[in-house]
């Protein structure tokens, strides 16, 4: 609908032949880019291809090394540090940049605050806030404080905040990486919305899917060069995915090895109830890849903290290669084999002002002990070894975690969290804003480590992703256990089903079935 | 978010570029040494400087515990009363020994021991209420230091404490003589240094550190008994400052309840200048000890010269610190 405004309507932003360094080591070479009013225009690549850095650029929060920008049709040096805003150019970073202490009314209305009479008028921009939300269907209380939100909702009131904005172009650096199916349609419910309105908006994505069914052009970048800019109605996600990475993708899921259905359960929870669950019961088998599926804020991740000793559990027994364990701490947990990967890599995974190296052995520093002291020498042949293993891209390792791009901080956190050589692993959005040759990667990973008598709990808001890999599904609703699905019932429409709760399974029979 | 990095990118090799916020304080010590020699003939004696450097070794030891705290994301606002209070009960213990153990070593000894033990058990209460009584370390240490101020000159009685001049004589040496010629004070400030330079740097602990004033929640999510570390910190903490007084009462041999004022600032002001983050995540004991000893030198040369008045030298610590401030702030925007 919106695309014959996008096709006619003259060009808002443009890049001209824009290079990038930092310091010595060049990024992006000579790109060109531009959209129009009313257009949604998606920038995809690998992790590390450079597509945040280009959005950066097109919203001064760095500068060019060399080409130009230009909008309304001049030649323009933004402004930095997000003054650009004013100009009327939204961005939303992959990062969050939320202050993590004030309210979501106050986060919404940063910078410009609504006064009256010199004061500020407090009431109008929480009711102001509330309805924004509304309309992105999120049910959080404008006065809760950011630091006690999800990361999904964060999420969504950094949107609420971006689209409050009298915004000319809307930046997204991958929006959706940590919403479900359900916030996402209502995401893209909005971004028509602003488009029809005449916004122009750039998106960028790892899921393609999305960006076929939202864009109308799509810019790849490999390694910092453009490869193409192409409309999206001459495309299939499978060509986009091989420009994209330079070569055919083919099987992106492994093929899954028969489980063994008499292989013994080595890990087993019972009643467990905690905060957010309520009465969850399952069985993991050895070599087994167990996933879980439900909405956001199901239960999931409470589930899988209980179980490590992270959070308090109120009930509930858990068996470990038929042993009752009682983990309190993490420490505990590890040591018998069993590893959490949290979904939160840069809240709760990765300390950002640090190196490669003390991230990847923070979980086992103690295998790095010589007569007490630490071998940095055994931690540089561990980083080697996962660097290879994970493909982690780095131009060096003493370069801080957090100015990796985010697919290669996930590598290195999956490779941290297998430093500690578990026996069973639990898997929270292992492929969060990871690419699709990435992804393919660490699909086979998985496959792999369950093929060779690991187990691995697999949490996953991404369907095709549970779908493709798991062995069994558990579906949670309501930080309870909706139903577990084997073989052929494993559908995407059976798990909506379960998730939704249109569908809820009569009895525990299943559960170690 | 922005991520802070306390050594920004590697530099290749080629194009030599001295790195202001590694070297920063090493240039800053070299420059008032220039000084200092420039002004004064006297500087680089050899009595001036050992007196300064003795001089320091009290702070000097206080801070290295204090970079620790602070690393993992703490404040110790209390070290100065601490060392107070430490003081006073030292000195009433060896008096109090004297009948039963006579004057001689056994009676320092004991003093030295109870010195650190108190310390010890100080930094316990500190970090028990800071960790399992989920307190700010800045409101408990700044309670404690209110208690241990007020205990101490309690104890005194309002006034001084001081100790059996026997003892004192005997205790003397620990002060004012060394190994060839370098004083006690001094060689234990070196020893603490380099100890408190491998605990950083490598071992667990110290890796710990850094990991919790970085982010805690990663470092729970890492396997790592935060609270467990965090107390170690303010143990460590509590032992040094023990340590440091068992150094400084046999200077004076007296107590009294203006002992330590002041201690914790210019402990604290040490450890930033050397270029620890005052928020956490990273710090480095060489660079507390150059803090440390800048602090001191400031003091001296104004003492040198006749140009400049030595009231002053509060202001001139000032300046430095903020400088030391800016110079951080400037590593984090990239
Ligand atoms: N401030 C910086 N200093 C040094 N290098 C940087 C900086 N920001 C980005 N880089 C490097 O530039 C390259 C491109 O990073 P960028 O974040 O643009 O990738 P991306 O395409 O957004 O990847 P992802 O999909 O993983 O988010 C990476 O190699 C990254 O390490
Ligand atoms: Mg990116």
């Amino acid at each position: 609908m919106a695309s014959s405004v996008g096709e006619t309507a003259p060009i808002i932003l443009a890049a001209s032949r824009v290079s990038k360094s930092f310091g010595e080591i060049p990024v992006l070479f000579s790109i060109d880019f531009d959209i129009r009013p009313g257009e949604v225009h998606a920038v995809i690549g690998e992790n590390g291809a450079g597509k945040s850095t280009l959005i950066k650029i097109l919203s001064g929060l760095e500068q060019p090394t060399s080409g130009s920008i230009s909008f309304d049709g001049q030649t323009v040096v933004l402004p930095p540090n997000g003054a650009a805003e004013a100009m009327g150019i939204v961005l939303i970073h992959q990062e969050m940049n939320l202050a993590e202490h004030l309210t979501v009314a106050d986060s919404i209305f940063l910078g410009r605050e609504l006064k009256k009479f010199g004061f500020l008028d407090v009431r109008e921009m929480r009711k102001r806030a509330a309805a924004v939300m509304e309309t992105l269907h999120v049910h959080v209380d404008p006065d809760a404080r950011i630091n006690t939100l999800s990361v999904a909702d964060k999420q969504m009131v950094e949107i609420a905040k971006a689209i409050s904005r009298d915004a000319r172009v809307l930046i997204m650096d991958e929006p959706t990486a940590v919403l479900s199916v359900g916030e996402t349609q209502t995401l893209f419910e909005q971004i028509r919305r602003l488009t029809a309105r005449g916004v122009a908006v750039i998106f960028i994505s790892h899921k393609l899917d999305e960006i076929m069914e939202l864009a109308q052009r799509v810019t790849v970048l490999r390694d910092g060069q453009l490869i193409a800019t192409v409309g999206t109605e001459a495309l299939t996600p499978d060509s986009i995915a091989q420009m994209m990475v330079g070569r055919e993708l083919s099987n992106l899921y492994p093929p899954k090895h028969e489980p063994d259905v008499d292989a013994p359960a080595v890990l087993s929870v019972r009643n467990l109830s905690a905060l957010g669950v309520a009465d969850v019961s399952f069985d993991l088998r050895r070599g087994e890849i167990l996933g879980f599926a439900g909405l956001i804020g199901s239960g999931r991740t409470a589930v899988a903290e209980a179980i490590v000793g992270l959070t308090h559990r109120s009930s509930g027994q858990i068996t470990l290669d038929g042993k009752p364990v009682d983990f309190t701490r993490v420490s505990q947990s590890v040591d018998a084999g069993l590893a959490y990967m949290t979904k939160d890599r840069k809240g709760k995974g990765l300390l950002l002002n640090m190196g490669l190296r003390p991230n990847l052995t923070l979980l086992t520093v103690k295998k790095h002990l010589r007569a007490g002291f630490l071998d940095s020498a055994s931690e540089t042949r561990a980083l080697e070894r996962a660097v290879r293993r994970f493909d982690i891209r780095a131009r060096d390792a003493s370069v801080a975690v957090g100015r990796l791009s985010g697919g290669n901080q996930q590598k290195l956190m999956l490779g941290k969290t297998m430093e500690s050589e578990p026996d069973i692993i639990i898997m929270d959005e292992p492929t969060r804003g990871i690419d699709v040759g990435t992804k393919q990667q660490i699909y086979h990973i998985i496959a792999a480590l369950a093929a060779e008598g690991k187990s691995i709990i697999l949490i996953s808001s991404e369907l095709q992703e549970v779908i493709g890999l798991s062995h069994r599904v558990v579906v949670m609703r309501n930080g309870r256990l909706a139903g577990v699905l084997e073989g052929a019932e494993i559908t995407e429409s059976e798990i909506m089903r379960y998730a939704a709760g249109i569908k809820q399974s009569g009895n525990d029979e299943r559960i170690s079935a | 978010m922005s991520a802070s990095a306390p050594d920004t990118a590697a530099k290749p090799a080629r194009g030599f570029r001295i790195d202001l916020k590694t070297a920063g304080p090493l240039l800053a010590l070299a420059l008032l040494v220039l000084l200092g020699i420039t002004l004064n003939e006297n500087f680089l004696s050899y009595s001036n400087l050992t007196n300064v450097l003795a001089r320091s070794s009290f702070i000097g030891i206080i801070a290295i515990g204090a970079t620790f705290v602070i690393t993992a994301g703490g404040l110790d606002l209390s070290v100065g009363s601490m060392a107070a209070v430490i003081a006073g009960v030292m000195i009433m213990v060896m008096n109090w020994l004297i009948p039963s153990f006579g004057i001689g070593w056994s009676v320092v000894l004991a003093g030295m021991a109870s010195g650190i033990l108190l310390g010890g058990v100080a930094g316990v209460f500190n970090g028990l209420m800071i960790t399992r009584g989920r307190i700010e370390a800045f409101i408990v240490t700044l309670g404690t230091m209110g208690i241990f101020r007020s205990l101490v000159t309690f104890l005194a009685n309002g006034g001084t404490l001081s100790l059996n001049f026997n003892v004192a004589d005997v205790y003397r040496p620990v002060y004012y003589d060394g190994i060839l010629g370098v004083p006690w004070p001094i060689l234990v400030f070196a020893l603490v240094a380099i100890a408190g330079e491998i605990l950083m740097r490598r071992t667990a602990f110290g890796r710990y550190c850094a990991a919790i004033g970085s982010n805690e929640q990663v470092a729970r999510y890492s396997s790592i008994n935060v609270d467990n570390v965090r107390l170690l910190t303010y143990i460590l903490q509590g032992v040094l400052v023990g340590v440091a007084v068992l150094l400084y009462v046999p200077r004076l041999g007296s107590a009294s309840s203006t002992t330590g004022v002041l201690w914790e600032l210019e402990a604290i002001a040490g450890v930033i200048i050397g270029g620890t983050t005052l928020k956490g995540g990273y710090g480095r004991i060489w660079g507390t000890v150059v803090g440390v000893v800048i602090l001191g030198l400031i003091g001296n040369i104004l003492n040198l010269q006749s140009l400049i008045s030595p009231y002053l030298n509060g202001a001139f610590q000032g300046v430095i610190i903020i400088l030391a401030v800016l110079l951080q702030r400037e590593r984090r925007t990239s």
